[in-house]
């Protein structure tokens, strides 16, 4: 278990790696991936059962990024975990590498899931949290989706599921930001109410600071204690988070910085080791 | 010969039941369509491994895809429409790219759907199928080959669809001639060295029926099932292009990208002969009986022999 203060630490050098992993590939989701970074270190650190020398490990607890593009803060946090060295981030969406553009379970240790083609795996968590239930196995799935990425079909095709099924097993969370490619959220095509729409389809919602790390770590323990219902927390984010000129814009969707971009981000989260 | 006409569908409902007996990690997903589809027998034998997504084909092969990630072997119903056509780019990306042991299972394929018309008459499966990269694809002929088939390819691991009817169809083989069926080997069934008829599915019976007429003629057509598109049976193909010396392929799918396509494939890079397919024409279907819409759209053996003819006599001019 880590402190508050450790995982703020933790998350701070999560946010530079997967910078650093942009700049070097050139390309890629820096906005997403900063504003899902919290969750991700609260989860992987606090709150799963995993074991990085051991990522296949039975009864582990499972994530499943559904908001693949996401994918440079899932392979900084797997590293800080331990699962691989932080330098591999240079080597993000370069020929031949384990850390492809969108999330490969093929080849990426802690890959739960291949995801990148948005929705699909929402409802491939909600089909292991499925399984879990068949087989009484005890463990967690998570699943994180984008805000926009409620737009899928799919996502409520399986929240149905989910319900029908009383997957309490089963925690999602919204990385809720607000900000899709084309603007805001709700601009482009009102998802909110977000939790409203999750309890009419029989879930429990529940809401918090998705960057604030106490917020989220009692988020995900009410929604662990949840019986007979899916949980999903609405995790309140910004675009871009931490880095004064990326947050809340929605041209850092899909853009890597520049040098100079590259080096200010760096400064301000904190400067190079 | 007694004919005794059974869907593909009614035989992978009985290989459900049978193959659940002893596969306890098989899990069988369906989307509102158990009664036709056949799986409602799994469900009254074994409820908690059915699960009912309703109608939401897209989430079905998604969760599909997460349950066999689970240690699972899966089978996913639904008709060749809603798996193949509307779950097309989640069986790429969630099932065959991530190497998931589920196994598509469609009703309903081709124009033999019939009264239910061009919405549901599904002529672009196998293509959609075998454009995907490790993707296995059957397409049996019969009832008791279908059993044999799909008990081959649930005892694989990994992606694959199956290519399963609405309607009956004429036998093709005894039970234990299917029994000797290879998953990825084509079967001849029956010898001739004038010209080789290539078919799939429904089409491999109508291709015997064709065979037989051209017998009289004194036309000796080798006929060929090719039960499994993918990975196919490339050297019955060319074996069969250096003896006979002309091919006429017959599937109840589309004449673009099915299997046409993929014997041609294989006949233009290794030993190019004089090719045909029949199938159906670059259009969409409509209502009518199923043997009404075979004969409007060109798919009888009578249908085989005339193009049979014709290829035989563009090859003597």
């Amino acid at each position: 278990m880590k402190t508050v203060a450790e995982l703020n630490e933790i998350a701070r050098r999560v946010r530079k790696n997967a910078l650093k992993g942009i700049h070097s590939a050139g390309s890629g989701h820096p906005g997403g991936s900063l504003s899902v970074t919290d969750i991700l270190v609260a989860l992987y650190f606090n709150e799963m059962n995993v074991d990085p020398t051991n990522p296949r490990m039975e009864g582990r607890d499972r994530l499943v990024l559904s908001k693949g593009h996401a994918c440079p803060a899932l392979y900084a946090t797997l590293a800080e975990r331990g699962y691989f060295p932080p330098e591999e981030m240079l080597t993000f969406r370069h020929l031949g590498t384990r850390l492809q553009g969108h999330p490969n379970m093929m080849v990426c240790p802690g890959v739960e899931m291949s995801t990148g083609s948005l929705g699909q795996g929402f409802a491939a968590a909600v089909g292991m949290a499925n399984a879990g239930r068949i087989d009484g196995d005890k463990s967690k799935v998570y699943a994180i989706t984008g805000d926009g990425e409620l737009q899928e079909g799919i996502i409520w095709e399986a929240a149905m599921t989910a319900a029908k099924y009383k997957l309490d097993n089963l925690i999602a969370i919204v990385d809720w930001n607000n900000l899709q490619i084309d603007g805001r959220v709700d601009d482009v095509c009102q998802v909110s109410p977000i939790d409203k729409k999750f309890e009419a389809f029989g879930w429990k919602a529940i809401m918090c600071d998705g960057h604030d790390m106490q917020s989220l770590l009692d988020a995900v323990d009410e929604a662990k204690k949840t019986v007979g219902q899916p949980t999903v927390i609405v995790a309140k984010t910004f675009k871009g988070n931490g880095v004064s000129f990326m947050k809340d814009v929605a041209g850092w969707h899909g853009k890597a910085p520049n040098d100079e971009q590259l080096a200010q981000a760096i400064e301000e989260l904190g400067g190079d080791e | 010969m007694e004919k005794n006409n059974k869907a593909t569908r009614e035989a992978y409902g009985e290989f459900l039941v049978e193959y659940g007996a002893k596969r306890k990690d098989l899990i069988v997903m369906n989307a509102d369509l158990s009664g036709s589809n056949k799986t409602d027998g799994f469900e009254k034998a074994y409820p908690e491994r059915f699960i009912e997504c309703g109608i939401s084909e897209q989430d079905m092969i998604a969760e599909a895809a997460g349950i066999a990630h689970s240690g699972h072997v899966v089978a996913c119903s639904s008709f060749t429409m809603f798996a193949a056509g509307r779950g097309y780019e989640i069986i790429r990306n969630s099932v065959a790219h991530t190497k998931a042991n589920v196994k598509v299972c469609a009703t309903h394929a081709g124009l033999t759907v019939g009264e239910d018309g061009a919405t549901h008459q599904t002529v672009e499966d196998i293509a959609l199928m075998r454009v995907i990269p490790d993707m296995t694809v059957i397409s049996p002929a019969d009832a008791n080959s279908a059993k044999e088939l799909l008990r081959q390819l649930f005892e694989m691991n990994g992606p694959a669809y199956a290519r399963l009817s609405r309607s009956g169809m004429p036998q093709v083989y005894e039970m234990k001639e299917a029994d000797c069926l290879e998953l990825g080997k084509g079967r001849v069934v029956r010898k001739g060295n004038d010209v080789a008829i290539i078919a799939t599915g429904l089409m491999v019976s109508t291709a015997i029926e064709a065979a037989e007429i051209l017998s009289k003629e004194d036309i000796k057509a080798r006929v060929i099932d090719i039960h499994t598109i993918k990975p196919l049976d490339k050297d019955i193909i060319v074996q069969a292009a250096k003896e006979c010396g002309c091919i006429v392929t017959a599937e109840e799918h589309s004449v673009i990208g099915g299997l046409g396509s993929a014997v041609a494939e294989v006949v233009a890079q290794n030993y190019p002969v004089r090719m045909s397919v029949i199938g159906i024409k670059d259009t969409f279907g409509e209502s009518g009986k199923p043997a009404e819409l075979l004969e409007k759209y060109g798919l009888t053996a009578n249908d085989i022999v005339a193009e049979v003819r014709k290829l035989k006599n563009s090859i003597i001019d």
